[in-house]
């Protein structure tokens, strides 16, 4: 996912939702708990579709008189043409130009001169466009949004500066970043067909030649009323919201979404390995890409063991990776794992770790290997899985106290063709989780040769291990 | 995901920008509410009641920060943030760490130059659990060797990472510029030299000497009655030391003066951090330096710089400036990336808009969108528990009232434009607006 635009800390860590999904999609949701100790999980969510074929969600938070309007598109960087990467992106920047109606820069200014925040993102398997606002302002959050639906207008003149921006985003998301770039490669390296592996931002290459009609084929093709999710969230009620999304948005004219092919992997049978030098990296750093099934695709019963398995192996200071490298075997300085299981096609499970100083990256290494053989042969601990449920579902009650959290994970899960249902039945399904699942997910995905290991190096071995200053 | 992740460091992330947040706050609804409650032994929290959820948000601060790191000890208060949940008591850090985690309990620190942040957040349930663990923290901190030494491969680790990064050489680089012979110089994350040189007795120095209840404010958000809140609060904070040991800090003029400083580094784009002396926190006109921000350099899509650097001329992703004031200083900040051959033309721009906006000011269109976003987006900030509790702090940080949540759109909406016009001409000097980049730059 990639936001418009990132300051400050944000811009820092924004390398970050690149190869993770959104942070705030597979986690949280929430709700009252029954007797039993188990959750419901509840946003609540009302749901209903317009003649047009536009689906609209609604999430009710009155903690402040605000609202949260949403448009989520089934459409992103997965759909782009061969020789295209990072238009999806590109378009996304695109859309805050102009309309027939609307001069260049005036939607946000309009935006913020009615007092709200706005933003947008792309991912590989949906584009979403935002305003956080006071409720009275949802009305014209709605007309504007419904407006650059369908009548974005494109002078050639504003494409081709916005193709400067994103390339400067590009330079600033990746090409200064040594790990950015090793991780860019590590994913082309794991998805042997799928488009996964492409980019969001795109190649430098590509982007340099992207131009307004690309983006206004991709715009034609993939932006319209039955191929998007409205979500309202904060002070807002259901009719009041179905009221105004059939005048703003019940105007607009289906389009003929053209069918998606999926590329499906063939057998991930090689393991895999990318090393990258650079003289700006001081410090080496290991992780690991295994091929995974998500809530779509390939082994989907192992979805919600894995991230139980994940929560177990690499979500904390307590979690197995860091207790037996950082604490007791000291080899190194970091070490962790993440999954998501929100996608659309299939998914990866990652590992990470940063060698202490005077340690090898070979070393780190075999510890690594022993540790995951470790738990696929013995498996997890009974307790230590039912902890772990426990927590998962108490993360989903404190999901509940922000407006965003519920918007997002059941926007996410429209997305990629699951219901707001799976949503709200997560907590419930995570407590039925079985330590022999867990066992049986990590034995099915934690294989060598399902697996990309990527490593980065400075270009000078003599401060591989060291850590050397060569300046202070 | 960055190889680098620490979550111990991704659970703090979110409080960084609690300073700024708390300069910039105001809104009238129910969950604004503010009450102070007061503990049998007299700790004062600042508490707004919200039973929404059944969620106890706890937001806490001490006024010490990397400031009062001693000279050669530098990253000692944030090595200590690290430390605190690293074992307290008779509970060694496993133990400690699992039973926040058995109990769904997060508890994080951060620091800054000026202070010291301590976040909990829990489940009403476990409230009493989770209250007595920020006790346990606060006063009983272990400091084991094992741990320490970990901890303080991390920083370093950090250190070294950072050390080859052009964001971070470019923010230390102005930094020891602006303040060559004051703390607020001195970098809050150490160096590799500082780093080695803490040792646990200067942690429980730090501790003892700062994390003091004359020295504390705190702000609560959620399901607590201010009764059980007494209580609450008796558990955390009763036991610490009452008065914190005297110190002094200088007041400071940033010494800015103009120009572009260069290090070279070889990478595809240049990061520019550029600023100049700011406006303090309390001053009169503090308010219209801030709506005269929003409309040069500020939040969304419409400031002049992002005007005329992003969109008219394509020359960066990201560009904006902000009012950074502190205790005893203040700074005007901002920063840029654009690609070596034409962020000549990026910082040149913004010295024209400097200098455009400190001769004519705004327009009165631009107050008048910009008032209109300042006062419009304020209720947008009351969005989680959490981040009310951090506004609570915030509010008693800068001395602010508790009906400050109320007030604060009318001290907006009251800003004029000739209000405007003088705090540009008085705090814009396009003269000592001076830029430090890293890259490998054309024409500079």
């Amino acid at each position: 996912m990639i936001a418009r635009s990132l300051k400050g800390h944000a811009l820092q860590c924004g390398a970050a939702v690149l190869i993770a999904a959104p942070l705030a999609a597979p986690l949280p949701l929430a709700h009252a708990q029954t007797r039993d100790g188990v959750h419901k999980g509840v946003f609540n969510p009302k749901t209903f579709t317009l003649e047009n074929g536009l689906q609209v969600v609604i999430t009710t938070n009155r903690r402040a008189p605000v609202a949260l309007h949403m448009l989520w598109y089934k459409t992103g960087a997965i759909d782009e043409p061969a020789g295209k990467s990072g238009i999806a992106h590109f378009l996304e920047h695109l859309l805050f130009k102009s309309t027939r109606t609307l001069k260049v820069g005036e939607f946000s200014r309009i935006v913020s001169a009615n007092g709200g925040r706005e933003n947008a993102f792309t991912s590989w398997d949906y584009t979403g466009y935002y305003q956080f606002v006071a409720k009275d302002r949802l009305p014209r959050m709605m007309e504007i949004e419904a407006d650059r639906m369908a009548n974005l207008v494109l002078a050639n003149q504003e494409v081709l500066r916005e193709r400067q921006v994103i390339l400067e985003e590009r330079r600033s998301r990746i090409e200064t970043r040594p790990e950015s770039i090793l991780w860019e490669q590590a994913r082309r390296a794991l998805f042997l067909n799928h488009r996964y592996g492409r980019p969001i931002i795109g190649w430098m290459h590509e982007m340099e030649k992207l131009s307004r009609q690309d983006a206004l084929d991709f715009y034609k093709r993939y932006y319209g009323p039955n191929n998007a999710v409205l979500v309202v969230a904060g002070d807002v009620n259901v009719d009041e919201v179905r009221r105004l999304a059939e005048k703003y948005y019940g105007p607009i004219k289906r389009i003929a979404v053209p069918p998606r092919k999926v590329l499906r992997e063939p057998p991930q049978r090689v393991e895999r390995r990318v090393v990258y030098r650079d003289a700006r990296v001081r410090r080496p750093s290991f992780g690991r890409l295994y091929y995974a099934p998500s809530y779509n695709v390939g082994a989907t019963q192992y979805a919600y063991a894995l991230q139980v398995l994940t929560r177990l192996l690499g979500s904390s200071s307590t979690s197995l990776l860091y207790q037996k490298l950082v604490v007791r075997q000291k080899l190194a300085t970091s070490a962790g794992g993440g999954y998501s299981a929100t996608r659309r096609g299939p998914s990866h499970f990652y590992i990470f770790a940063s060698p202490q100083l005077g340690v090898s990256i070979e070393k780190l290494e075999k510890a690594i290997d022993v540790e995951i053989a470790r738990i696929v042969e013995e498996g997890v601990r009974k307790a230590d899985v039912e902890a772990a449920k426990r927590q998962l579902q108490d993360l989903a009650i404190f999901a509940r106290d922000s407006i965003r959290s519920g918007a997002n994970a059941i926007a996410t899960s429209l997305m990629i063709g699951r219901t707001a249902n799976d949503v709200e039945e997560w907590p419930t399904r995570i407590g039925k989780i079985t330590v022999e699942q867990v066992n049986s997910a990590a034995r099915h995905v934690l294989q060598r040769q399902k697996s990309v290991t990527a490593v980065l190096l400075p270009l000078r071995a003599d401060i591989t291990t060291k850590g050397e200053a060569s300046q202070k | 995901m960055t190889f680098r992740m620490i979550f111990r460091q991704f659970r703090r992330s979110a409080l960084a920008t609690l300073v700024l947040m708390a300069a910039i706050p105001a809104v009238s609804s129910a969950t604004t509410k503010v009450q102070k409650v007061t503990s049998k032994s007299g700790i004062v929290a600042w508490l707004v009641e919200d039973y929404t959820n059944p969620i106890i948000s706890l937001s806490f601060a001490f006024y010490a920060g990397g400031v009062r790191d001693p000279v050669g000890r530098e990253g000692l208060a944030k090595l200590t943030t690290i430390m605190l949940d690293e074992g307290a008591g008779e509970m060694k850090a496993l133990a400690f760490q699992r039973k926040l985690e058995n109990l769904s309990i997060s508890l994080s620190f951060e620091v800054g130059r000026d202070q010291f942040h301590g976040s909990l957040r829990t489940l009403r349930r476990n409230g009493d659990e989770a209250f007595g663990m920020v006790g346990l923290a606060l006063t009983r901190p272990r400091f084991d060797s094992d741990a320490l030494e970990r901890m303080r491969a991390s920083m370093l680790s950090d250190y070294l990472r950072n050390s080859r990064r052009p964001n971070y050489l470019a923010r230390r680089a102005f930094w020891s510029a602006a303040y060559p012979d004051h703390p607020y110089g001195r970098p809050v994350a150490g160096t590799a030299d500082s780093l080695q040189a803490i040792s646990a007795a200067d942690l429980r120095n730090f501790v003892k000497d700062n994390l003091t209840q004359d020295n504390l404010v705190i702000g609560v958000v959620g399901d607590v009655t201010p009764a059980r809140l007494a209580v609450l609060l008796e558990k955390a904070f009763a036991s610490l030391p009452a008065k914190q040991k005297k110190w002094a800090l200088p007041a400071v003029v940033p010494k800015l003066q103009g120009g572009v400083v260069v290090r070279k580094f070889n990478t595809p784009q240049s990061v520019v951090i550029f600023g100049q002396p700011g406006i303090a926190r309390r001053d009169p006109d503090y308010y219209s330096a801030h709506v005269l921000n929003h409309i040069l350099g500020g939040g969304g899509f419409t400031s002049r710089l992002y005007s005329e650097v992003r969109e008219k001329r394509g020359l960066a992703y990201s560009v904006y400036s902000y009012l950074w004031p502190m205790q005893r200083s203040a700074l005007y900040l901002g920063a840029v990336a654009t690609q070596n051959k034409r962020v000549a033309e990026s910082i040149k721009v913004i010295k024209q808009e400097w200098a455009r906006i400190a001769k004519d000011g705004p327009t009165t269109q631009e107050l008048a969108s910009a008032k209109k976003f300042l006062t419009g987006s304020y209720p947008l900030r009351f969005s989680s528990s959490t981040r009310i509790a951090e506004m609570l702090v915030g509010l008693q940080l800068e001395g602010l009232e508790a009906d400050y949540f109320e007030k604060r759109n009318s001290y907006i909406q009251s800003v004029t434009l000739d209000d405007t016009r003088l705090v540009a001409r008085r705090l814009l000097k396009p003269d000592k607006l001076t830029f430090f980049v890293v890259g490998d730059p054309t024409g500079l």
